[in-house]
């Protein structure tokens, strides 16, 4: 008994984080369509609920109830199982994301390389359901990404490695507490940019979005992929954005801290400021795909190797440098 | 304690499996996807030993990046038929000795490894020690890597150098003929060089040179 009240208590827990982000992931998709129409000077989705808010939920409903289409070629554990893939690591990686000092379901003290690895793990979802689909455009929109995820890791780690010089621990709340005094994106701001910029390629966002250019590809990986399935891999899709969202506000923004130190600032709740900056970030990220065309592949594998893994490398030992000589390195 | 024992259990079953599925699954790439699967549950057995550094480190390089470009290779190269025609074939019997030797040498390079332990107790004694202490396996991985093994970390940091050198260095081969993008004589270009102004005379045209 005592260990089936430990395990209810943990599924509450769990569905308490799970719930809200996969609501927030059907708003999102909302504002991201929305933020797009705007820029283009057009209306978006205004017509599901005050606002359009409810379009999201509708768009689920036709999903659901679309008939799921298993290509007869294709491979079909594998095709079934890569949405899975792609949602259940969406999913997870939200479980060391502190929304307050005490609100984290798992405070591991290797939280920031748990992050790290969950979303270098996302290219399989994707390469999965590329492979399996047995198809010409699938297959190339996979090995594209492929080759894009590895290569924006790198530089998306590098840049770990400079916040983390300044923390001095791999736990997200010690990394929170650290921004008491100045958030890192001002001492860092040129890290900041890349880690934007990576995290666009990372999610495979525009202007990177090319394992599912449609102009090139059809729709990339997600060609064969039809009614709930397709709507899995969307979902997981928009809770990898959040979640890269929200690793750039715990490491540039201060994460849960608030940003003024006085008196009716403090009142508002960790998780409600948290929340805010992913939402702009997440703004920006919506901004970056109305603005900017996409890139060409050559380019992109340009801008990864020769551009972000040297800036940050030089910036690497830079603040190391300066850490060390001016005393400042964090000792615990 | 029964937790734990139902999660290792668990765990290096799926491993023990996945493991033999490598070798035995007849299609490539599937094979591939059981040695992530083997990497994952290996890695989810180091942090039950409370190695944390050493797991996520694990699923960061080998299934994060190795396995990618593992995978990436395979399926690029299509080996799968030519697997099969392994299995098919008979001459698929002259492995057999070479596997035999290999799989006996690292049988007894674990034999030994694990008989040092059993006649020198006290090495284990030495390597333990530091996990014995308050702070965490990756603050104490940090100061015995630094401190203590500093000379063996930049060794094998150059290795690593040296390989990758060297793997550049043998694949790279120049290709003539290959248009190259080059952003700063893009951005240079002067109005002068991009446009002529020509005055064309009627029935005799213009020579564009090249």
């Amino acid at each position: 008994m005592e260990y089936l009240s430990i395990v209810f208590q943990e599924v509450y827990k769990i569905l308490f984080l799970l719930v809200p982000v996969l609501v927030s992931v059907a708003m999102v998709v909302w504002l991201d369509r929305r933020v797009w129409a705007f820029v283009q000077k057009r209306q978006g989705p205004n017509v599901v609920g005050p606002f359009g808010l409810l379009q999201s939920l509708a768009d689920a409903l036709k999903y659901i109830f679309k008939e799921i289409i298993i290509p007869s070629s294709s491979n079909k554990v594998i095709f079934i199982l890569a949405p899975i893939v792609t949602m259940t690591l969406a999913l997870i990686a939200w479980a060391v994301i502190p929304f307050s000092a005490t609100q984290v379901l798992a405070d591991i003290n290797v939280g920031i390389l748990y992050l790290f690895a969950v979303s270098s793990l996302g290219v399989y979802g994707i390469i999965m359901g590329g492979w399996a689909s047995n198809s010409k455009y699938p297959f190339l929109g996979a090995i594209r990404s492929a080759a894009q995820m590895v290569s924006y890791e790198v530089s998306i780690g590098v840049i770990i490695i400079n916040v983390l010089l300044c923390v001095g621990s791999l736990n997200l709340n010690d990394i929170v507490i650290a921004q008491q005094n100045m958030w890192f994106v001002i001492p860092l701001f040129p890290m900041f940019v890349i880690f934007f910029i990576s995290a666009l390629a990372e999610t495979n966002r525009p202007p990177f979005d090319l394992p599912e250019a449609e102009a090139e590809l059809v729709a990339g990986y997600q060609t064969e992929y039809s009614g709930m399935m397709y709507a899995m891999f969307w979902l997981g899709e928009y809770a990898n954005i959040l979640l890269m969202c929200a690793m750039g506000a715990i490491l540039f923004l201060g994460g849960w801290m608030s940003p003024i130190d006085v008196y009716p600032f403090t009142l508002v709740p960790d998780a409600i400021w948290l929340i805010l900056k992913i939402l702009l970030l997440f703004i920006l990220f919506a901004l970056v795909k109305a603005i900017v065309p996409r890139y060409r592949y050559d380019q992109l594998m340009r801008l990864g190797w020769k551009v972000f893994l040297p800036l940050s490398l030089i910036w690497v030992v830079l603040t190391a440098s300066y850490l060390f000589y001016f005393n400042l390195l964090p000792v615990n | 304690m029964i937790a734990h024992a139902i999660f290792f259990y668990t765990f290096s079953i799926i491993a023990v499996i996945s493991a033999i599925m490598v070798t035995a699954s007849k299609n490539t790439v599937h094979s591939v996807f059981f040695l992530i699967l083997d990497f994952i549950s290996i890695s989810c057995l180091f942090i039950m030993i409370g190695a944390e550094f050493l797991g996520m480190i694990m699923l960061i390089v080998y299934v994060g990046a190795v396995a990618v470009l593992f995978l990436f290779v395979v399926m690029m190269l299509n080996v799968a038929q030519q697997k099969n025609q392994w299995f098919a074939g008979q001459q698929s019997s002259k492995h057999i000795p070479i596997g035999l030797i290999i799989s006996t040498l690292i049988f007894f390079e674990i034999i030994i490894v694990i008989g040092g332990w059993k006649y020198k107790p006290e090495i284990f004694d030495i390597n333990n020690s530091i996990s014995q202490t308050s702070i965490s396996n990756t603050h104490s991985l940090g100061q015995i890597l630094y401190t203590d093994y500093i000379h063996v970390f930049q060794i094998s940091g150059m290795i690593l150098l040296v390989a990758m050198v060297g793997a550049i260095v043998l694949t790279f081969r120049q290709r003539s003929g290959v248009k190259r993008q080059s952003y700063i004589k893009q951005i240079s270009r002067e109005r002068a060089e991009g446009v002529e102004v020509l005055e064309v005379q009627s029935n005799k045209g213009v020579k564009i040179d090249d």
